[in-house]
């Protein structure tokens, strides 16, 4: 059912994307700083948030909206994802650091520690970096998932489990044992692939990238929907002792969309870490991974672009909010958290297309 | 009378009337205590004039001897008065050292500091010990008996010779005994050695272990310091039973520790089993029924500054009336639109407990508030002599204890327990017998809310209370609650009091947040073989 969903709602993402992915750079390089038309590089940092922000709305649009998995721990793969891509970037610094050690990130050679631990060895070169931002958060999510599937834990309780889960993992990266950079993380970086992490092009090529990944991700999430994973996985979360009994292995078909949807995470993590500059265990918090849920909530879970649209809503609201009212702020979370599970239970997108049925 | 009187009583009343009127002329020089002596280089003028200061018997001794050591003791240059400064600031207060009169303040240069050496540091400390013997507290007493254990200053025997018999404390009495016997374990008699090893072996003064390790040490070629044979013998047999003892004094306290943060947990988790369990509701605001329990101490606390002793009293009914009415409200302004769609009351719950977080920042500002502890619960409870228990969490065992047969004799003996198990276990038929099942829904969540106020209060005795209070509890709770079985008060106490001491055991070997992220995992592995927890439902209601 959810396949044939409307086809042109995913012709306005396509056509959006690349309205900023071509009309972005345009302005902000093309045009004088204070003419009208300029777009400021602190714009484009921060659509370049809001577009990895998205495709973070999309993994757990994935799982939630079709798989019917209530993650509350997808932060942690994201936040996985960013550690990976902070670590390569930690080891480009090389001997520009604090301390000028051209083997050691800073806060090792703080820590007073000879050698590099085992788990950074590697982290030098991006090919081995981009393979960990998508092995690490999809191997612990396929791990995790594969326990948690097989012994049936549904509903309610997997929510509770993902979110110690993120919880475990905020405690461990706080430690300064566990060798990556504890309560500050990862910082001061220089630059990646050799271009400097703070040139406007640099970030016009960060901000491209990010729009391209997410209309990529977007139309490969819509493929899998549409195949016929995609309406199995449907089948599951609407009825998942009937999928089971006519004979689907219920568990495979979880498992797999958890894995891929824990890999989105970690690439939308490895996007965002260059662009905001840090990295540090606070992204773990399960306050965060509960926030991302609310995002797909109110722009409405099971369509895709719904996950999209409230992204850019919630983190434009956050924006404005924490800027302008901070107090506000989460008065109006929570207000958003009960209003749209009460009165909107299929978001933003479910209501315009009631409004549009009737 | 007079006709007994024989020279050598003349001698004695004679002298015994000198010794008067010396003392009543230091009684008369108690205001001129000999501070001036204090000043210059004169370490051995300096050593005699403490030791005429602690014998003074003036009621300035101890001030004037501790801020001496303290290095508080000052001369002001003006007027050579000796005074004591209250803290290190550049211009301190001052106040006079002699009468403790306050006299103003006064710049730094302008005071010259009171010279002291180490050796004169040890004088202080003996004297100080000393003073501290004739004092009339009990506590007061111990310490400075124990103070004298590890201080080897000459007339330190005698000091605890002379206090001995007039010593009347059991306690006290043994701990000088032991002091007096570490001085001659290392005679050159060994029969005195022999009984001083008898006479210290069960004590467990710090000091002991140390004096008694030289008798049962080996030079390097492998051979007994101590010649006897007996010595050596006692020595280690008195050794190893303080190690025993020792070992087992940390594990009674360990599985006290772990008692008292099991119990908090177990608090927190019955209000969530009860609303998680019988009604199969998941509120994630349930850590902010604790915060509000604890800020409503707090209040009470702030309303009625006098009675910082009684106030828990009128806190403990008030946090269970604002928790469990908040808990009513949210039951009937929100969850109950949500019942069967567990994943949508999780997250209309979570935004409530946003709203409450923010809500106490605005009101209360997001900074910690500390509660006060009243009189009656702070301190320790001695058992033996080096077992300590603090008293706010023997109290707080015995108010969980107490809350949780409460419940348990609530929801088993009366209609309102009958009807909430009857609404759980088939709510169709509740219905049809005439329970107002909505009715009923709401009390139950106001109970469970209700319980986790009281929860706050207890962790208003441990904590600071701040925005933040419930949330650092609420994945325990929940976990404790998964672990014990859904819907299984029983369950919840064995697992909330496991998961307590499983934490504290932890903890020595592997750190508070290792421990807590072992215990995590431990309980993510548990639930891939045990789904419904250590003691799952059976039956019809197991379906869920």
């Amino acid at each position: 059912m959810s396949a044939l969903r409307g086809l042109h709602p995913d012709r306005y993402v396509y056509a959006i994307l690349l309205l900023l992915a071509v009309a972005v750079p345009i302005l902000n390089l093309g045009t004088a700083e204070g003419s009208a038309m300029h777009v400021s590089t602190y714009t484009v940092t921060l659509l370049g948030k809001y577009l990895c922000y998205a495709l973070l709305a999309l993994s757990v649009d994935l799982v939630w909206g079709f798989g019917g998995i209530l993650s509350l721990g997808h932060g942690a793969f994201f936040a996985l994802g960013g550690y990976a891509m902070g670590m390569y970037l930690m080891r480009q610094i090389g001997e520009r650091g604090v301390y000028g050690n051209a083997n050691l990130p800073d806060f090792m050679v703080f820590l007073n520690w000879k050698e590099l631990p085992v788990a950074w060895w590697g982290f030098e070169s991006f090919p081995y970096a981009m393979a960990m931002v998508v092995l690490v958060p999809g191997v612990l999510a396929g791990v995790f998932g594969y326990f948690a599937f097989r012994s049936r834990v549904t509903g309610v309780y997997l929510s509770i489990i993902t979110q110690a889960l993120t919880y475990a993992l905020l405690l461990a990266f706080f430690r300064n044992e566990m060798g990556f950079g504890g309560n500050n993380g990862l910082t001061d970086f220089k630059d990646i692939l050799g271009f400097d992490l703070q040139a406007d092009t640099t970030r016009i090529a960060l901000f491209v990238c990010s729009a391209l990944a997410l209309a990529a991700a977007y139309a490969g999430c819509r493929a899998l929907i549409n195949s016929k994973f995609g309406r199995i996985l449907v089948a599951v979360r609407d009825a998942e002792n009937r999928a089971r009994f006519i004979g689907y292995k219920v568990e495979h078909y979880k498992l797999w969309v958890f894995s891929a949807s824990a890999v989105l995470a970690g690439i939308a993590g490895a996007l965002y870490v260059p662009q905001v500059g840090i990295i540090n265990p606070g992204e773990f918090s399960p306050l965060n991974s509960i926030e991302l849920v609310i995002w797909v909530a109110v722009g409405g879970r099971g369509t895709l672009y719904g996950a999209l649209l409230g992204a850019f809503v919630v983190n434009f609201a956050k924006t404005y909010f924490t800027g302008a009212l901070p107090e506000l702020w989460l008065f109006v979370l929570g207000a958003m958290f009960v209003l749209v599970t009460l009165l909107i239970p299929r978001g933003i997108a479910g209501y315009l297309r009631k409004e549009q049925m009737a | 009378m007079l006709s007994a009187l024989t020279p050598g009583l003349l001698w004695r009343r004679l002298f015994a009337l000198c010794l008067l009127l010396v003392t009543q002329q230091i009684a008369a020089a108690d205001a001129e205590l000999p501070l001036a002596a204090l000043q210059g280089l004169d370490f051995k003028a300096k050593s005699a004039a403490i030791t005429a200061i602690a014998e003074s018997g003036s009621p300035r001794a101890v001030t004037v001897l501790n801020a001496l050591l303290d290095g508080r003791l000052l001369m002001r240059k003006a007027d050579s008065r000796m005074v004591i400064v209250a803290n290190s600031d550049a211009k301190p207060a001052i106040s006079d050292a002699l009468d403790g009169s306050d006299l103003g303040s006064e710049e730094l240069v302008n005071l010259k500091k009171v010279v002291i050496n180490n050796q004169l540091r040890l004088v202080l400390r003996g004297a100080l010990a000393r003073l501290g013997l004739a004092n009339p507290d009990r506590a007061a007493r111990l310490a400075a008996v124990e103070s004298l254990a590890a201080d080897d200053a000459p007339g330190t025997r005698a000091a605890l010779t002379e206090a001995l018999p007039n010593e009347h404390d059991e306690g006290v009495r043994r701990a000088m005994e032991v002091v007096l016997a570490l001085g001659d374990i290392a005679d050159a008699d060994e029969a005195k050695r022999l009984a001083a090893v008898k006479t210290v072996s069960g004590s467990m003064l710090g000091e002991v272990r140390n004096r008694l390790a030289p008798l049962v040490a080996k030079d390097a070629e492998g051979k007994p310091l101590e010649p006897s044979m007996d010595v050596r013998v006692a020595a280690s047999a008195a050794i190893r039973e303080i190690d025993d003892r020792r070992a087992h004094y940390e594990l009674v306290q360990t599985i006290f520790f772990g008692l008292s943060l099991g119990f908090v947990l177990v608090l927190a988790a019955t209000g969530l089993a009860i609303t998680f369990g019988v009604m199969g509701v998941i509120n994630m605001a349930h850590g902010e029924m604790m915060m509000l329990g604890a800020y409503t101490t707090y209040v009470v606390q702030q309303a009625f500054p006098a009675h910082i002793e009684q106030s828990l009293f009128i806190a403990i009914p008030a946090a269970f009336l604002v928790a469990g009415g908040v808990g009513i409200v949210i039951e009937r302004g929100i969850v109950r639109f949500l019942y069967g769609r567990p994943l949508e009351t999780l997250l209309a719950t979570f935004g409530v407990s946003l709203f409450l977080q923010q809500v106490v920042r605005s009101v209360f500002s997001p900074l910690n508030r500390a509660v006060a502890t009243p009189e009656w619960m702070s301190g320790q409870l001695l058992i033996g002599d080096a077992l300590a228990l603090t008293w706010n969490r023997l109290y707080i065992i015995v108010f969980s204890a107490l809350v949780f047969v409460a419940l348990l004799a609530l929801l088993r003996f009366t209609s309102l327990g009958l009807h909430v198990r009857a609404v759980a276990q088939n709510r169709a038929m509740a219905r049809a017998m005439g329970v107002r099942a909505g009715w009923v829904d709401a009390l139950t969540f106001g109970l469970g809310s209700g319980v986790a106020g009281l929860a706050g209060v207890a962790l208003s005795q441990l904590t600071n209370v701040g925005p933040n209070l419930g949330q650092s509890y609420i994945i325990d709770s929940f976990m404790v609650v998964v672990f014990g079985g859904v819907g299984n008060l029983w369950g919840t106490l064995v697992a909330g009091l496991s998961l307590g001491i499983a934490n504290k055991f932890l903890e020595p070997f592997a750190g508070a947040v290792l421990a807590k992220i072992l215990v995590l995992v431990f309980i993510i592995l548990f639930i891939q073989k045990w789904p419904r927890g250590l003691f799952p439902q059976r039956g019809r209601a197991a379906e869920g």
